[in-house]
């Protein structure tokens, strides 16, 4: 470090850092307690969902919580806009 | 019974076997009778640090299968009386460890009066890394202040609360300590590293010791002598306190703080 050091702007990237790891830490430590089914239990449920509607695959959202001593399973499904379409033309998996 | 206490981070090359060496051998100079496993199979390298890589016989892997007594295969540390050593295999076996033999070794080292058994865990969350904590009663997360490091040590507090021995038999969950290593004050006071605080904060636990970023480590590694041995660098005491901690002892943090410097010295460096 020296003279010129002075007149840098000093790089604060230690909260950046700080900012950033408590958001990816909060949310891998909810799904952590999730149990290890949902993302299956999510994909079948958006199969099935896709025989009957176009939905785009971020429509389902599946949130397991806890309120008052008890686990709350929460499945929310938009659907589009648009008068949905019938979709039989989809090959079964 | 001994006390098992897991040496691990998910990340690798934090320190977690540079840890395992000083904290067992920190131990020992405490009068407790150690021993401490190298779990990282097909990479041994626990040997190397402690500086008895010559001396290795028989290895961890040989004792589960049955090759050797365990007594043949404890390795004596030269400087530490009460200091033993078991390495790691090199085999390419995956399988090598089980949960069974893991479990039979870990019995007789605590039958045979062990206070004290420091197992080294390997990086990442395979078997050994799973095998190293199974059994535990202690874990020693080593972190970086760096987001990778800190990101994977709270996977790991993950596992160490669910899948641990202590966990599936709920008798008590595994006893967590961080470690901090390589933390650089100076930096942290630049605002350019995260703080013993903030890394605190984030994975909500109490560190039990944070050790200054240090050349003598790797003087220590190059010389095959555990850094806390060498009682003029900053490192060694951080380490030493560090143990002093894991055994009840209250001790102030030290090596935490930037230096302070004058405006001379800050207008010209140094």
């Amino acid at each position: 470090m020296g003279l010129l050091d002075l007149f840098r702007k000093p790089t604060k990237s230690a909260g950046l850092a700080k900012e950033r790891l408590r958001i990816i830490v909060a949310q891998e430590r909810s799904n952590r307690s999730a149990p290890d089914y949902l993302p299956l239990l999510r994909r079948e449920i958006l199969e099935v969902i896709h025989r009957y509607v176009n939905i785009n695959p971020d429509a389902v959202q599946i949130n397991v919580g806890h309120e008052e001593g008890q686990d709350v399973f929460e499945l929310s499904v938009s659907l589009p806009v648009k008068p949905p379409t019938a979709v039989q033309s989809l090959p079964r998996s | 019974m001994a006390e098992i206490i897991v040496v691990t981070s998910g990340k690798g090359g934090v320190g977690k076997t540079t840890t395992s060496a000083s904290i067992a051998s920190g131990l020992a100079r405490r009068d407790k009778r150690v021993a401490v496993i190298d779990f990282d199979i097909g990479l041994r390298n626990l040997d190397l640090i402690m500086g008895c890589e010559r001396r290795v016989v028989y290895d961890f892997v040989n004792v589960i299968q049955g090759d050797c007594t365990l007594k043949q295969a404890l390795i004596k540390d030269k400087r530490l009386d009460n200091l033993h050593l078991l390495a790691a295999s090199q085999t390419r076996d995956k399988d090598a460890l089980t949960e069974e033999g893991v479990s039979r070794v870990l019995d007789e080292l605590g039958a045979s009066g062990f206070d004290y058994i420091i197992c080294d865990s390997p990086a990442g969350i395979e078997k050994g890394a799973h095998l190293a904590m199974y059994f535990a009663d202690q874990a020693v997360v080593v972190v970086n202040p760096e987001v990778s490091s800190v990101r994977d040590s709270d996977r790991i507090l993950g596992l160490l609360a669910s899948k641990t021995k202590r966990a599936k038999q709920g008798n008590g969950k595994v006893t967590e300590h961080l470690l901090l290593t390589r933390y650089n004050p100076l930096r942290v006071a630049k605002g350019e590293m995260l703080s013993v605080d903030d890394v605190q904060e984030i994975l909500g636990l109490d560190v039990v010791g944070v050790i200054p970023e240090s050349p003598e480590v790797l003087a220590a590694s190059n010389a095959g002598v555990p850094v806390i041995m060498n009682n003029e660098s900053d490192a060694a005491l951080a380490y030493q306190d560090a143990v002093d901690r894991l055994l009840g002892e209250e001790k102030p943090m030290r090596f935490t703080e930037a230096p302070k410097r004058g405006m001379f010295a800050r207008m010209f460096g140094g």
